[in-house]
């Protein structure tokens, strides 16, 4: 069946926010694999704990580009604690829903905001004291997201 | 304000019901609504325009009437030749040969004899997407009861060498199944020339609509029952007939094979949607072979990005296409066909079907041309695959 996505996701996908690179980033997360067809990129520049700009690259589908759009939407101004606090499932709820078969673009955006942020703790001498979730791999960590 | 453009490039996966067919098929939705199994006047109307229409498509098809089954889809036409040529030929044996890039009408109606017990042996393809004759041949077996590769394949459009596969199929004396759902109607097709036990079409993809399809069973095949019912299709498959839509099919596959000819400019169309797509879009290819292949069928790989969005952006801009990635689907594999042909799963997830018909112009292929490359080159521009590859972190490339 086709995904039926609502209105904010074809937003999202066809005028995606903070889309490219930050020279200078002070953190960069990838997460995801060209294999299963998604892979996020997002870069941050942080001043005093706080997100002062973010960027986005993302190869994967229209909820893939849509889902890295919102998250980077939700970290903006945030500070590094309050980004991750960020659930996919606010990133579900923010962009009206996901189709059940794309739930997991949501968990990868999730993700590639921890990933950066645990970049961000190592550069700065910090312990990584939160989760990471799984490594973005489709069948890696077997789990099922919702 | 500017009409908005609607390109319709995916007749692969389905075509309108064009006026003509409509036209045939109306009155028995309306005045002629007699059952034909009924003795009265209207449902001897009924009982002809059935029997009418299986002599035309029978004649169209190189076939006898009485080997035209009428079925609801080519899926149920898929399911049947196999499970009852598989289930009358269990006392034989428990194996059956076909290929890897079948369709899931096939494939899925493989796995469902392999929890009965039989063994499916699944035989790879060339780069170019084709079954080799000799593989096939040393793939049967004493206990081979039914052997199937489609004609044409529905994503790359390749023609495989089905006449050539039948004949080794039948110096063993194993029959042999096509799926022609892609084919009838856009190649010449005959069932006596391909040598052909069994063959399947679909009415949807020759402007009939959909919910109608066909079974050629050659006279002599073993098959078991499909429906029992009340005795229609010579007891084989029960249910009262679909009068409207079995005329809509006859009607539409009347006309589909008096336009073949016409296909040779659209093969041409197609041609030039091909080269141009390759000159205009780097780290691009063309998947399969370009012949033999379905004149109306263009897929392209493309590196770098995921063919969901592409075709979202595509539709955006008024042009309805295809596309095999994992993310056009619930499951999370990328085309079995494009995996099948070689290309790594990482480069099947950016592939696009471009399906002509008929009906395609020079401005549609000048419209697709002017589309397509930019809206690549945005989604490149997006991807960390490609930022990778321009920085000379990652060197792989298709070709």
């Amino acid at each position: 069946m086709a995904m039926l996505y609502s209105e904010k996701v074809m937003d999202h996908f066809a005028n995606p926010r903070n889309v490219g690179e930050l020279e200078n980033a002070d953190a960069v997360g990838e997460v995801g694999n060209a294999v299963c067809g998604d892979i996020m990129k997002i870069y941050l520049k942080i001043d005093d704990d706080i997100i002062t700009d973010v960027k986005f690259k993302t190869f994967g589908c229209g909820a893939a580009i849509a889902t890295s759009s919102m998250a980077t939407e939700l970290i903006r101004g945030k500070s590094v604690k309050d980004a991750l606090t960020l659930t996919n499932k606010a990133v579900i709820e923010a962009l009206d829903g996901l189709p059940p078969a794309k739930i997991h673009c949501s968990v990868l955006a999730e993700e590639a905001v921890k990933k950066a942020i645990a970049d961000y703790y190592t550069k700065t001498g910090r312990e990584i004291d939160f989760d990471l979730g799984c490594d973005g791999h489709c069948d890696s960590c077997g789990t099922k997201h919702a | 304000m500017e009409e908005k453009k609607f390109i319709y490039a995916d007749n692969a996966a389905t075509t309108r019901v064009i006026p003509e067919v409509l036209e045939v098929m109306l009155p028995y939705l309306s005045e002629n609504y007699g059952n034909p199994s009924s003795l009265y006047s209207i449902a001897r109307k009924s009982a002809k325009a059935v029997e009418e229409a299986r002599a035309k498509i029978a004649e169209l098809l190189g076939a006898k009437p009485n080997e035209i089954y009428f079925t609801a889809s080519g899926s149920e036409a898929d399911n049947w030749a196999i499970k009852g040529a598989a289930h009358a030929g269990m006392t034989k044996g428990r194996h059956i040969v076909t290929s890897k890039i079948e369709h899931h009408a096939v494939l899925h109606t493989m796995k469902s004899l392999e929890k009965e017990g039989f063994e499916v042996t699944y035989l790879g393809v060339n780069g170019d997407g084709l079954v080799d004759p000799d593989e096939f041949r040393a793939s049967l077996r004493s206990d081979t009861i039914l052997a199937t590769v489609m004609l044409a394949n529905n994503e790359i459009g390749v023609i495989e060498p089905v006449k050539e596969l039948a004949a080794i199929a039948h110096e063993r004396k194993i029959p042999f199944f096509t799926d022609a759902v892609q084919a009838v109607g856009h190649i010449p097709v005959n069932v006596a020339e391909l040598g052909v036990d069994m063959l399947a079409l679909s009415g949807h993809k020759i402007n009939a609509p959909k919910g109608i399809g066909a079974l050629y069973i050659k006279n002599g095949t073993r098959v078991t029952n499909l429906v029992d019912g009340g005795g229609q299709e010579r007891s084989k498959r029960g249910g009262t007939e679909n009068v409207a839509y079995i005329v809509g099919l006859a009607k539409a596959l009347e006309l589909a094979i008096a336009r073949i000819p016409e296909l040779e400019r659209v093969r041409t169309l197609r041609n030039r949607l091909v080269e141009g797509i390759l000159k205009a879009v780097p780290y691009s290819r063309l998947n399969g072979a370009l012949e033999p292949r379905l004149p109306s069928n263009a897929n392209f790989a493309f590196e770098f990005i995921e063919g969901e969005g592409l075709v979202l952006l595509l539709d955006m801009a008024g042009i309805a296409a295809s596309t095999g990635s994992a993310c056009s689907s619930a499951s999370l594999e990328p085309s079995h066909v494009l995996l099948a042909i070689g290309l790594p799963a990482e480069k099947a997830h950016g592939s696009l079907r471009l399906s002509l018909s008929h009906e395609t112009t020079d401005a549609d292929v000048d419209y697709i041309l002017e589309k397509v490359p930019p809206i690549i080159a945005r989604l490149r521009e997006m991807s960390p695959l490609y930022e990778e590859f321009t920085r000379g972190e990652v060197t792989f490339k298709i070709k």
